[in-house]
C-alpha cells in the first residue's frame, strides 16, 4: 500500500471577495523512498496542498475536503488535532524556504533539536543531546557538539537549512515535505543540500515531496513529478518522461521559458504570456487555455479529461504533443 | 572590450570580437566606445569588534573593467561576493574607498553635485524587489512623473503622452497609470521600475537581481523585454545575478566574483565553454539543468565548506580554503590576472590543472 494516498483533495479559503478555490481535486500516491517533485508557480496551490496534508491549515478560514487523505493507512483529515500534533515531527515533517522564519532566534540550535527529540521520542536530556550531535553530523555540520550552543544567526543560510533538515529528520519521519527549501540558497550550497537530501532519503527510506519552481533541481532530484497549475495537477510522469515527452501545454511552456546554463543557440526565451486565472471564479474549461500555445479546437468546448501517455504518465490535455 | 587590470591600455590596438560584434580591445579614459570604465575600485567597510579592535570587510577589492556601449556585462556570483556593492558603487550610491568610475568619459568622483545630478539621468538602477522600490502611496503615473519632475523633463502637456509612451514601451496598458503598486503582480511592478529607469533617458542601466524573485515564465517575459529595449534604444546593461542560466542568456561579457574580487572575466561564449578559474568551474557545475538524463551523468564539483568570514579572509587567494586545486603557493599572495584566451582572464595560478574527480550525482 502506498505510504501517502491523496484522492480528490480540495482546499478553499473564505475571503471577502468570495470563495478562493486554491486546490481543486488533487490526487496522487507516494511510495516509501520515492522523491516526488511538485512543480508550479506562485499561487498554483502547491504549497497549500502540502500544508493541508500536514494538517497545518486551520479550518476556518480553510476548508479541506478529500475522498481520501491518508498516511500509512491512517486518515489524516479525520484525525483529532492532538493526534495530528503527534504525527507532525514524528511521522511527517516539513522544511520551508526561509530557515530564519522556522528557527527560534533566541534559542540555541541544540535547544531546538532537543525539544523535538524529547517531545516525540521521550528521550531524556542527555540522550537527546547525544542524538542531536549525531543529527548535526549526519547533515554535515562540522564541529557538531560545539555548534549545539550556537544561535541561528551564527550560522550561514546553507547551514541553517541543514539544521532544519536535521530537525525535520530527527524522529525518522516517513514523509518529508520540502517547500522551496533551496530557493533562497546559493547554487553551490543548493547542490550540497540536494545531494544531502537525496542521500538521506535513500539511506533512511523516507518519502520526499520536493516542491520547487526550479526545473533544474527537480530534474536532478526527483523520481516522479506532478505539475500543478491553478489548483490542479495538469501532468504527472516519471522524471525522464516529463522532461523528454511533456504532454501538457503548461509543461511545454515551462520548459520553453526556462533558461539553461548549457544552452547553445537560443536567441529568445519563449515566455508564457499572461497571468494565471482567478481562483475565485475558476474557469470551466482548461485553466491554461488563455495562455496556451498548443490549444486545439476541443479545448474551447470542454474540460480536457485526464489521459494516459505511458506508465505513470498522465496529463489533462487534448493536444498531441509527443 | 576586455582590459586586464595591470596591463596598460594600448591606444589603437587591433580590433577584437565578441560574438558578432567587432569591438576595440582597449580604451582610453574618455574613449567614446567605453561607456563605463571602472579602475581599481574598492569599497571597504570598517567593522568594530570589541572596544578597540576594528576589522575591515573588503566588500569590493580592486575591481577594474571596461564596458562598451550597447553591451551587457553579467556580474555573476553568490552571496557576499560584492556584486550588489559593485552595482551601487558604479551608480555612486555607495561611497567608494578607492578607485574610479568613469562614465561616458567623466570621472564620477570628481563631479560636483549639479553635474552628478545631470549624469544621473543617464545611469539608472532597477532593484530586485521592485515592489519595495515603488512608493506604495503613489499611483504608477505619479511614480513615473516624479522621475520626470526631478530632472525637469516633459512638463505640462507633454507629460501624459510621455507616461503613456513609457508604459507602452514596457508592455503595460495606459490605464496602469492609475494603479497603485499593491495592485500589480511582481512582473508588472518590475516593468514599472524599468519604465522609470527609461523615463529620464538612461543610457546605462544597472540591474540588481531583477528577475530572481519572479516565476520562471514571468522571468522570461522580463528578459525578452530587456533585450528588445536594449536593441531598440542601444542601452548598456550591468546585469547582476546569482542565476548563471539567466546570465548566460542575457550577457555578452561576464565577470565572476568571489569575496569582493573579479576572479574571472570573459566573453559569455568563452566563459561557459571554457571556464578557467576553479570557482567558475565549480559554480557552473553546480547549476542544475532541466534534463534528468544530463543531471544523472553530470560530474559535479562540490565545494567543501562555506564562504570564509569576510572580516578575516584567507591569505593569498581568498578561494583557496574551498578550492580543490589549492596548493601551498596559493596562500602567498592574491593571484594576478592571467590571460587564458583573447578577452579572457582569471586570477589563478593553477589554471589548466585537472580537477580531481569528485562524486557523480547518485
Amino acid at each position: 500500500m502506498s505510504l501517502l494516498r491523496v484522492r480528490d483533495l480540495q482546499v478553499s479559503f473564505a475571503s471577502d471577495r468570495g470563495l478562493v478555490r486554491a486546490v481543486q481535486g488533487i490526487s496522487f500516491d507516494l511510495e516509501q523512498g520515492e522523491i516526488l517533485g511538485v512543480v508550479g508557480e506562485s499561487g498554483s496551490g502547491k504549497s497549500v496542498a502540502s500544508l493541508a496534508i500536514m494538517r497545518m491549515l486551520p479550518q476556518p478560514p480553510a476548508r479541506i475536503v478529500a475522498s481520501e487523505l491518508s498516511l500509512a493507512g491512517e486518515d489524516l483529515l479525520g484525525m483529532s488535532e492532538a493526534r495530528a500534533r503527534e504525527l507532525r515531527g514524528a511521522q511527517m515533517a516539513m522544511v520551508f524556504q526561509d530557515p530564519m522564519r522556522s528557527l527560534n532566534p533566541v534559542l540555541t540550535i541544540g535547544r531546538q533539536l532537543v525539544e523535538v527529540l524529547q517531545r516525540h521520542l521521550g528521550l531524556n536530556r542527555r540522550q537527546a543531546l547525544s542524538r542531536a550531535v549525531e543529527l548535526l553530523e549526519m547533515v554535515g555540520i562540522p564541529q557538531a557538539s560545539r555548534r549545539l550552543s550556537a544561535y541561528p544567526h551564527q550560522f550561514s543560510g546553507g547551514m541553517r537549512q541543514r539544521v532544519m533538515i536535521a530537525i525535520a529528520l530527527s524522529c525518522r519521519p516517513k514523509l518529508l515535505i520540502a517547500d522551496e527549501a533551496t530557493t533562497a540558497l546559493d547554487v553551490t550550497i543548493q547542490a550540497q543540500i540536494v545531494e544531502l537530501v537525496k542521500r538521506l532519503a535513500h539511506e533512511l527510506d523516507i518519502a520526499v515531496i520536493w516542491i520547487s519552481h526550479d526545473l533544474g533541481v527537480v530534474a536532478g532530484m526527483c523520481d516522479r513529478v506532478n505539475v500543478i497549475y491553478a489548483g490542479r495537477i495538469v501532468e504527472t510522469a516519471k522524471v525522464d518522461d516529463l522532461f523528454h515527452r511533456p504532454s501538457h501545454g503548461y509543461t511545454l511552456g515551462l520548459l520553453g521559458s526556462t533558461p539553461r546554463v548549457d544552452e547553445t543557440e537560443q536567441d529568445r526565451l519563449t515566455p508564457i504570456e499572461g497571468l494565471p486565472p482567478d481562483l475565485i471564479d475558476p474557469p470551466t474549461l482548461c485553466p491554461f487555455l488563455p495562455r496556451c500555445k498548443v490549444a486545439v479546437a476541443e479545448c474551447r468546448q470542454s474540460m480536457p479529461p485526464t489521459r494516459a501517455f505511458g506508465p505513470l504518465h498522465q496529463a489533462s490535455c487534448f493536444a498531441e504533443l509527443a | 572590450m576586455v582590459v586586464a587590470p595591470e596591463r596598460p591600455a594600448a591606444a589603437g590596438s587591433n580590433v577584437g570580437s565578441i560574438g558578432d560584434r567587432a569591438l576595440p580591445l582597449a580604451a582610453e579614459p574618455g574613449d567614446a566606445e567605453a561607456i563605463l570604465r571602472v579602475e581599481h575600485l574598492s569599497v571597504h567597510f570598517p567593522v568594530r569588534q570589541g572596544v578597540v579592535h576594528t576589522r575591515t570587510v573588503r566588500a569590493l577589492d580592486d575591481v577594474s573593467f571596461s564596458l562598451p556601449r550597447g553591451v551587457t556585462l553579467g556580474i555573476a556570483g553568490e552571496s557576499g561576493c560584492g556584486k550588489s556593492t559593485l552595482g551601487f558603487a558604479v551608480m555612486m550610491l555607495q561611497k567608494v574607498t578607492s578607485g574610479r568610475v568613469w562614465f561616458a568619459g567623466s570621472d564620477l568622483g570628481r563631479l560636483d553635485r549639479r553635474a552628478m545630478r545631470q549624469m544621473r539621468r543617464r545611469m539608472q538602477i532597477v532593484f530586485q524587489d521592485s515592489a519595495a522600490s515603488l512608493n506604495p502611496r503613489a499611483q504608477i503615473g505619479g511614480i513615473l512623473a516624479q522621475a520626470l519632475d526631478i530632472h525637469g523633463l516633459f512638463p505640462g502637456r507633454e507629460r501624459a503622452p510621455r507616461i503613456r509612451a513609457l508604459l507602452d514601451m514596457v508592455g503595460l496598458p495606459s490605464n496602469f497609470a492609475e494603479r497603485f503598486p499593491h495592485q500589480l503582480s511582481g512582473g508588472q511592478a518590475q516593468r514599472v521600475a524599468i519604465a522609470r529607469a527609461l523615463a529620464v533617458g538612461a543610457e546605462l542601466i544597472v540591474f540588481d537581481e531583477p528577475v530572481s524573485a519572479l516565476d520562471v515564465s514571468i522571468q522570461a517575459q522580463i528578459v525578452n523585454l530587456l533585450q528588445s529595449l536594449q536593441r531598440e534604444l542601444r542601452l548598456t546593461y550591468l546585469f547582476i545575478s546569482h542565476d548563471l542560466s539567466i546570465v548566460r542568456h542575457v550577457s555578452d561579457l561576464v565577470a565572476v566574483m568571489y569575496l569582493g574580487r573579479i576572479v574571472e572575466f570573459a566573453s559569455k561564449t568563452a566563459l561557459y565553454a571554457n571556464p578557467s578559474h576553479p570557482y567558475s568551474r565549480a559554480l557552473l557545475s553546480a547549476v542544475p539543468v532541466p534534463d534528468p538524463v544530463l543531471e544523472r551523468e553530470r560530474r559535479r564539483i562540490i565545494l567543501k565548506g562555506d564562504l570564509p568570514d569576510p572580516t578575516n579572509p584567507p591569505s593569498g587567494c581568498a578561494f583557496r580554503t574551498r578550492c580543490p586545486l589549492a596548493s601551498a603557493e596559493c596562500a602567498a599572495q592574491p593571484p594576478a590576472p592571467v590571460a587564458t584566451g583573447s578577452d579572457h582572464w582569471a586570477r589563478c595560478i593553477r589554471i589548466g590543472a585537472d580537477l580531481p574527480p569528485t562524486g557523480t550525482s547518485p
